[in-house]
């Protein structure tokens, strides 16, 4: 009896801090937020209930195609995250020793110890026009005059490749790692040829490290803010920088809380979409990695 | 004996820190970055040793937004510029009444104080008075581009992918001025104001293939303008000053229909906890010998007679290269933002930034 109240308490005390995590830092807050975007200011310091905010935002096409465009940018940004994640990701996995494994583990690890901003000031000395490599250009003669690389969207999805590439390969080096290296033989030694083999073996085998690295590279992704506003040009607009322009330039807080939840359900959506689309599970897929 | 002194004197001293902690008193200044260089808190300190000031940098909408997120609360004197009190004040109430007989209004411009007090008084109570002023306008490498002279001429195809521009209000009235129009005229009938913010933002969408990209603050609008990415910019004065500072030929230059001037002010928020101290400060940075130091920092000029004069020898050097005595004339004080227009205004900057015209 004894014995099982303290496992009861010990359960409660563990479990206690998350919880209080999750409530206070997470649901309380959106809480507030679901109040405030459904309020309408009607006049000074007067306030109505409505859904005003969200149907502003469906009346203005600016809007919904920041939105759109953040979304999709995102996307192409985790494809290309995988795509080259996932070689880097079996080399130190499979391929490299085991002494060498942990130095490119490492090596991957390093950048994240500059902060984002660093990072993001770090590609603008390396691509304005009188930076590093327009120079360099130049004076190797390969190009007559400078060449300004920065304030595109090109730049935008470089720069946040590199932020958070990191975050895709962890969760599949994870998986890899326990795969057992006679799968792949036996798959060689059907006749399968170095194709098949990475098609009927090894990615449904990283499926969980593939889908929880994809998950965290799209939200980390729609939900950066640094990285778009710094290297982006006149033209990128990107859906953070709408929410910030929201609470903080214009004052409207209401639509700002407003913009952010339709961010929430729009990716939400995308991550559904994707998990249905692919025949994955949250279940079978992060929870297992 | 010898111990019962020593026991005496550090009951003595606990006492006297007693009383010094109760004394103490933090003054949380929010301000912008350089308003409160460090030579000068020091000063003040000195002078006021039982005040501790603690300095928060910030702009205009950030102060805006963090005071109200407190309903005026965290601290104790604010400088918003002085078109951006009645509105905010009116809307959120974060500002209290200042309490003009403590504050050494004499020594201040009657012109900048009036104008101040005009646009910021709500049922008879005064919410700011006036610190410095400066003003937003445009800069040019001369030796590159001698021809910028009014705001229009950002979109000078001469000098296409070369010039820049923040986009925030200031470039809205600037192009509307450009256009012929006045748009502080139009503020007190909406429908117009936004029949003109449409001509701006077609002619600024046109406008886009020129500009190679919007500026965001002083420090990458002078890195682009030193290493000559850009040759012609909208900029505050104080940055263009500084930039002339490094080369010469980077001069500050009064748009043909007028600088737009700014005033920047002190407010005390509602819930401010140290008003004295408040007031002390209001008072000190105000004295001719401290106004040097603080316009040696921020580049502006401050509000009280004579001030021009009292300016640091390179920044009147400046402000002599940039402005005659016609073009202080001609300056155009922001007029008070009436409620609603921020957010007119917040759209039309979107269009813009969202247009794939360039």
């Amino acid at each position: 009896m004894v014995q099982k109240d303290v496992r009861r308490l010990t359960l409660i005390l563990l479990f206690a801090p998350f919880a209080m995590w999750i409530a206070l830092l997470i649901i309380v807050p959106h809480i507030g937020m679901v109040a405030l975007s459904l309020r309408e200011k009607v006049a000074p310091r007067v306030y109505e209930f409505g859904l005003g905010n969200y149907i502003d935002f469906i009346n203005e096409p600016i809007y919904w195609n920041t939105l759109l465009r953040t979304g999709s940018m995102s996307l192409l940004v985790t494809a290309l995250a995988l795509l080259i994640g996932f070689p880097i990701a079996y080399y130190i996995a499979k391929i490299a020793g085991n002494r060498t494994r942990g130095a490119l583990f490492l090596l991957c690890l390093i950048p994240l110890w500059v902060s984002d901003l660093i990072r993001a000031f770090g590609w603008i000395l390396l691509l304005r026009e009188t930076g590093v490599i327009s120079t360099f250009l130049q004076w190797s003669g390969l190009v007559s005059g400078p060449i300004e690389f920065l304030y595109n969207d090109v730049t935008v999805i470089i720069g946040l490749v590199y932020t958070v590439i990191l975050f895709m390969i962890v969760p599949l080096v994870s998986t890899l790692d326990g795969m057992d290296d006679s799968l792949v033989e036996a798959g060689y030694n059907l006749g399968g040829s170095g194709f098949t083999v990475l098609r009927r073996i090894i990615v449904p085998y990283a499926m969980p490290g593939i889908v929880s690295g994809c998950i965290v590279v799209f939200m980390l992704t729609a939900g950066s803010y640094l990285t778009p506003i710094l290297l982006g040009g006149k033209n990128s607009s990107w859906f953070t920088e709408q929410i910030y322009d929201q609470f903080i330039t214009r004052f409207n807080w209401e639509s700002g809380a407003a913009f952010g939840f339709l961010l929430l359900a729009f990716t939400s959506t995308v991550i559904w979409l994707g998990l249905k689309l692919s025949g994955q599970t949250l279940a079978n897929t992060v929870a297992k990695s | 004996m010898r111990t019962k002194t020593t026991i005496a004197s550090l009951l003595a001293a606990t006492m006297l820190v007693a009383a010094g902690t109760a004394q103490a008193e933090t003054l949380r200044l929010l301000t912008w970055g350089s308003y409160a260089p460090e030579e000068l808190v020091q000063k003040f300190e000195e002078e006021y040793p039982d005040i501790d000031v603690e300095v928060t940098f910030s702009n205009n909408e950030e102060m805006i937004a963090k005071l109200r997120a407190t309903g005026g609360a965290g601290f104790d004197l604010a400088q918003p510029s002085h078109d951006r009190i009645y509105a905010a004040q009116l809307e959120y109430d974060i500002y209290k009444p200042l309490d003009l007989s403590k504050i050494d209004t004499d020594a201040m411009q009657p012109s900048l104080l009036d104008g101040v007090k005009a646009n910021t008084t709500i049922d008879g109570e005064v919410y700011a008075v006036p610190h410095q002023w400066g003003t937003s306008g445009l800069m040019a490498d001369v030796t590159k581009a001698p021809d910028v002279k009014g705001w229009g001429d950002l979109c000078d195809p001469a000098y296409k992918g070369k010039t820049s521009m923040r986009l925030r209000r200031t470039i809205l009235l600037g192009m509307a001025f450009s256009m012929g129009e006045d748009p502080f005229a139009t503020y007190s009938d909406l429908d117009k104001y936004q029949q003109l913010l449409d001509k701006v933002a077609d002619k600024l969408i046109e406008c886009k293939d020129n500009i190679k990209a919007y500026w965001k603050g002083g420090d990458d609008l002078s890195a682009m303008m030193l290493s000559g990415e850009i040759v012609a910019s909208e900029t505050w004065d104080s940055t263009a000053y500084k930039l002339f500072d490094q080369n010469k030929n980077i001069v500050f230059i009064p748009p043909e229909t007028g600088a737009l001037a700014w005033i920047d002010t002190f407010a005390i928020p509602r819930k401010g906890e140290a008003d004295d101290a408040a007031y002390k400060w209001i008072n000190f940075v105000l004295r001719p010998e401290n106004v040097t130091i603080m316009s040696a920092s921020t580049g502006a000029i401050a509000s009280i007679k004579g001030a021009k004069e009292l300016l640091p020898e390179d920044k009147k050097a400046a402000v002599n290269a940039a402005f005659t005595d016609a073009d202080i004339d001609n300056l155009k004080f922001f007029a008070n933002i009436p409620p609603g227009v921020e957010d007119m205004e917040g759209k039309t900057l979107e269009k813009i930034k969202a247009a794939t015209g360039g």
